[in-house]
């Protein structure tokens, strides 16, 4: 992977009437990653990567491939082939004619298109259905006649709009080990719009967060996993405590932040330089609380609550609290740990934490 | 065991039911076939001996080739045309998204709900003041008319059995809009352009209230058979009327059969094709 950039947005916006879909976005996609962008729907994220195919015309900024601008050139120009959510296979063409049909479009002659189909249709483990009519092919043959087709032209890059969300789960996760290696060996440019933030961690180099057609957080998994930049964030991943509230005391070693559910020693964030006197919001993993029914020691973070229920994972399971001022808590434990506690609903325990489990959101 | 018993008699019911009204509906249309090879001048009972001497005599007479003659140039001509149009409608409505929209439906599905007489009237009326009527064309122009709505109905309802990113897919794939128009849209929608096609000149074909009114000297069959009938009451309307029975019913069916085969759609989305049909075959 180099960190050249393949595809640019400088500023770009797109308006429908009144509705902001994208705002002034910046984003830079580099040559040879596995990008994923995820957002809950209605984010910006498909019409993103709508711009990018050229599906979409921008209403402002522009977008540049390759340093080329693009905005105006008509999709079919492109050669950013994408892979629908729908699949969007013509229903009336065999496998062989899917695959072939952007060669078809292209003018290419028929030998070299036959050549070229045959590589892929083997590639992709299809041979066999070739002049099968694609209606009658499993959910996953049908995947793989996607990828065949839009990969056919062998793009610099591809783009992929949801395409394992009608798949179980079983071959969604086989699905997403087959997107990762061809985008390993092919060595293009993989940009992926999803809702789902396991196939995004799973998957991508670099993941892209939206919210409101606005980019909230770019980073690589871990990164946003472990240091998410905004509340936005922190609840779309899920796993996270928050609490928001003003700064007491600062020193060295620790922030003291004051919040409705009691004051909490933080460590510092470099990102996030404070003083006494300035709001701010910090997150504790649901992994990282313990829970008693004694009091715990002094050094830690600690707040009392009352158990409001207990949700079954697997596993795990999440046992959910509520503090002071109705603050919501919740806690990851596995069943052993669970078992020596008192967790009747109602029943009042002890959550505590270490002040360096805490990460101050950098982002409020 | 008596809910077993009733239910068998309300099944025996409907299909008594369903058989007496196919009775009602095609007893007249079998009566004119008996009656057709009947040698008697009358039509009446018992039959009098079986004779083709009046397909002979209908075979003889040149007023009855001119007037099939006449059909047969209209109907072919006004499939065609009113395919063509009503294709480009469907595809409009599909396609786009504009102001009055909403009206521009209305009005292309609006001819079929006006009386024919009106119609006729109408169409006599503007075409005689623009001096297009009373020939052949007239009986063309009127129904295509006529037939446009049906065609649009028909290819409207196969568009929007197709996933609305087929055609941005195929654009994303390196064809441009007319490429996209010639690889996919039109070989999806070619069973509904064919049933269009048959069911179109169906309509035509048996159309009487409007050509009478526009075509002047260039009577079509069905106004020809109207003038056999203020003359005289000969067994050769019998003879055209089973052939014109035949020949609309087997366009109808074959419009039909197009419609209902599966033609490599997912089967979810073909079933729904025949029963709206229904509504719009004459």
């Amino acid at each position: 992977m180099t960190d050249q950039a393949l595809v640019v947005f400088d500023g770009v916006a797109k308006r429908f009437g009144n509705f902001v879909a994208v705002e002034k976005l910046n984003l830079e996609i580099r040559k040879g990653e596995f990008l994923a962008i995820m957002g809950s729907s209605g984010c910006g994220k498909t019409t993103t990567l709508r711009m990018l195919a050229g599906l979409e015309a921008p209403s402002e900024g522009e977008i540049r491939l390759d340093g080329k601008r693009i905005n105006d050139l008509p999709t079919w120009n492109r050669d950013t082939p994408m892979v629908w959510q729908s699949l969007a296979l013509f229903p009336f063409l065999t496998v062989r004619e899917n695959v072939e049909f952007s060669l078809r479009m292209r003018g290419a002659d028929k030998a070299a298109r036959r050549r070229r189909v045959d590589k892929w249709l083997e590639r992709m483990q299809i041979t066999e259905f070739a002049d099968r009519n694609v209606a009658h092919l499993s959910g996953g043959q049908r995947q793989r006649v996607a990828l065949a087709r839009s990969l056919v032209t062998e793009p610099q890059i591809l783009l992929l709009d949801e395409p394992l969300s009608a798949l179980d789960a079983h071959l969604k996760v086989r699905m997403q080990s087959v997107l990762s290696n061809l985008q390993r060996e092919l060595g293009i440019t993989f940009v992926y719009v999803t809702h789902s933030q396991s196939e995004a961690f799973s998957m991508a180099d670099r993941v892209v967060i939206m919210s409101r057609g606005r980019i909230e957080q770019i980073g690589n998994p871990q990164e946003i996993y472990r240091a998410p930049r905004t509340k936005f964030v922190a609840e779309f991943l899920g796993s996270s405590n928050i609490f928001a509230g003003e700064v007491s005391n600062v020193s060295e070693a620790a922030v003291k932040i004051s919040t409705p559910a009691g004051e909490f020693d933080v460590v510092p964030n470099a990102a996030k330089p404070l003083s006494k006197g300035n709001k701010a919001t910090f997150v504790v993993s649901d992994d990282r609380l313990h829970l008693s029914n004694r009091p715990p020691e002094d050094r830690l973070n600690r707040l009392q609550a009352s158990v409001v229920g207990e949700e079954f994972v697997g596993a795990t399971a999440v046992i959910h609290l509520e503090g002071a001022e109705r603050i919501e808590i919740k806690v990851q434990k596995s069943h052993d740990e669970l078992e020596q506690l008192n967790l009747e609903p109602g029943a009042q325990v002890w959550v505590s934490w270490r002040p360096d489990a805490t990460h101050i959101l950098p982002g409020e | 065991m008596n809910s077993f018993n009733s239910n068998r008699l309300i099944d025996w019911a409907l299909k008594l039911y369903v058989l007496l009204s196919f009775g009602f509906i095609f007893a007249p249309i079998a009566a004119s076939f008996v009656f057709s090879f009947n040698v008697d001048r009358f039509p009446s009972l018992p039959l009098g001996g079986f004779s083709m001497i009046w397909y002979e005599a209908v075979w003889a007479d040149p007023l009855i080739w001119e007037g099939l003659r006449n059909t047969l140039i209209a109907g072919v001509v006004v499939s065609a045309l009113a395919t063509a149009i009503g294709f480009g409608a469907a595809y409009t409505d599909f396609r786009y998204k504009f102001f009055g929209k909403s009206v521009y439906m209305a009005l292309a599905l609006l001819p079929p709900t006006i009386p024919v007489v009106i119609l006729g009237l109408a169409m006599l009326a503007f075409l005689s003041n623009i001096s297009l009527s009373g020939a052949i064309y007239s009986v063309i122009i009127a129904h295509v008319v006529m037939c446009a709505p049906f065609a649009m109905a028909i290819c409207r309802l196969r568009l929007s059995q197709m996933d609305p990113s087929l055609e941005a897919a195929a654009w994303n794939l390196g064809a441009s809009e007319w490429m996209a128009m010639r690889h996919v849209i039109i070989p999806f929608c070619k069973p509904a352009i064919f049933a269009a096609l048959f069911i179109t000149m169906a309509v035509s074909f048996d159309e009487f209230a409007v050509a009478w009114f526009v075509s002047g000297l260039n009577e079509t069959l069905p106004v020809k058979v109207l003038g056999f009938l203020q003359g005289q009451v000969s067994p050769r309307i019998n003879v055209i009327g089973t052939f014109v029975f035949i020949a609309s019913m087997t366009l109808v069916v074959l419009a039909q059969i197009l419609l209902m085969r599966r033609s490599g759609t997912p089967a979810t989305t073909s079933a729904a094709a025949p029963a709206d049909i229904g509504v719009v075959t004459p």
